[in-house]
């Protein structure tokens, strides 16, 4: 890997970005149309409509701060115009951002509407996107560049091949003084205890624990039958049988190091290394948590063919099934099919992955990206007021 | 055991394992299993067909007891269940969470 030669974007906060995105961040829905509005008038700048925002409270408002802060900090974006409806949560959201030194403007409707509103974000997002433009590549380290972790429509060629392809560069990006966020709380469910064990100190581990009781404990309440829903049906039809089985395929996707965190959701990690996040197990909301985090580049295993992508952070997705390979190729960053057919080892589809890997940090474009893929969703975790 | 003369047709992933994976649509066949952990390679009877992805029984399972693959319980058995079989949610249930069907 020719680490000489990556090149990202360093931020005023030291941190680094592989993408050079101008966002236009609606606080809540009902900003969403003015966001949508200024994006179309200023291309090359883009609009994250969400669904909430709105008479949200406790835990579930702090979640929603947090990924909406988290997002126009992401290293991958340059500057942010905020737009909301109120000005006190506008300001709220904005000045959060502006806590990383990148340039904010935090723009409200009420008393102005939103044509007004419009204009004076267009005015401000072309202004901030000929700035951007201004900013150069410079060298990067491969350890700065913080990675994400989380597989989808998984099935059995995922525990065979995928997974434990992304599972060679988890282990060589964190060996080489990096950071992997991981998550999917569910889906540990059947290896847990290996996961446990893997926690660098009991104060993880118990961290940890907690996250799992408390997660499965909200399922196990509701006394549903999550058949169908985890495992998904795409889950099943790819030969996945239970949520044990396929809490082992996702396991194998994270490498062999240590954890050396338990990370509550959206939250920036502090340690070096192997990072577990609690998370939902749906793959929008998951990786907008871990945009949110900071992470800025995305390994997505996948068996049946989920066809994720993210606004902000860049998502390589590669499969080991070699239908999905064959009839979903253009969704398809990386194909490791080869792995079952006994074409190459799983060492040979690690240096792939991380030749791939190189030359998206460089700016090569994802599959997810070239589609348009650009899923923002946030995690809710109770209903609003 | 290697060299059977058989075409690869299942990947297991531990020694120990009560199932393997079927790497292509198999038939009733003789296959070639290959274990990930040892690199060893057997012979196994298909008794049906097995879409790609599916999984076979390597061993004669009795019923409601446990199914191991990665070396781990990944659920357990509805019913009694025989080697060459295809393994799925027929005949084998979640161990943790509850299923009605």
């Amino acid at each position: 890997m020719a680490a000489d030669r990556l090149s990202g974007y360093r931020r005023p906060d030291g941190r680094v970005g592989i993408r050079n995105h101008v966002v236009v961040l609606p606080v809540d829905d009902l900003s969403n149309a003015a966001a949508e509005s200024i994006a179309r008038i200023v291309p090359g700048t883009q609009a994250l409509p969400h669904a909430y925002g709105r008479l949200q409270f406790g835990a579930d408002l702090d979640l929603t701060f947090s990924t909406l802060i988290g997002t126009g900090t992401n290293p991958n974006v340059a500057a942010v115009v905020v737009i909301g409806i109120e000005p006190i949560w506008t300001e709220r959201v904005a000045s959060g951002i502006a806590q990383s030194g990148k340039p904010v403007v935090g723009l409200s409707i009420e008393r102005n509407g939103d044509l007004r509103t419009v204009a004076d974000g267009a005015r401000c997002a072309a202004r901030l996107l000929q700035d951007a433009s201004m900013i150069e590549r410079e060298t990067i380290r491969r350890e700065e560049v913080l990675v994400s972790i989380k597989c989808g429509e998984s099935d059995t060629t995922s525990g065979l091949g995928s997974c434990p392809t992304t599972s060679q560069y988890v282990d060589h990006h964190v060996l080489t003084g990096g950071t992997v966020i991981f998550g999917e709380t569910t889906e540990l469910t059947g290896g847990e205890h290996l996961i446990a064990a893997r926690c660098a100190d009991d104060e993880v581990r118990k961290r940890f624990k907690e996250f799992y009781a408390n997660y499965i404990g909200m399922i196990e309440r509701s006394g549903a039958d999550l058949f169908g829903s985890q495992p998904t049906e795409g889950n099943i039809r790819g030969g996945l049988s239970t949520i044990e089985e396929k809490a082992m395929g996702n396991i194998a996707k994270t490498g062999t190091v240590p954890i050396v965190d338990a990370l509550d959701p959206a939250a920036r990690p502090t340690k070096r290394g192997l990072n577990f996040m609690d998370t939902s197990c749906a793959a929008a909301e998951c990786i907008t948590l871990m945009a949110a985090a900071g992470a800025v580049l995305h390994l997505f295993p996948t068996g049946q063919g989920n066809i994720i992508g993210n606004p902000i952070e860049p998502v390589i997705k590669l499969t080991a099934n070699p239908i999905t390979a064959t009839t979903m190729a253009e969704h398809i960053d990386l194909d490791v099919s080869g792995i079952l057919a006994g074409e190459f080892t799983l060492a040979e589809a690690g240096g792939r992955l991380g030749e791939i890997v190189d030359q998206t940090i460089c700016g090569r474009l994802t599959a997810a990206e070239v589609l348009g893929h650009r899923e923002f969703v946030l995690t809710k975790l109770f209903p609003s007021a | 055991m290697e060299g059977l003369g058989q075409r690869l047709g299942v990947l297991v992933h531990n020694e120990g394992d009560s199932v393997g994976v079927a790497i292509r649509d198999l038939e009733p066949e003789d296959v070639e299993a290959s274990w990930l952990d040892t690199g060893r390679r057997q012979s196994v009877r298909v008794s049906r067909s097995i879409p790609l992805g599916h999984k076979v029984a390597l061993v004669d399972l009795a019923e409601d007891v446990d199914v191991i693959e990665y070396g781990v319980r990944i659920a357990m058995t509805r019913h009694a269940i025989e080697s060459g079989d295809w393994v799925h949610t027929h005949n084998i249930r979640s161990a943790r969470w509850p299923q009605i069907a």
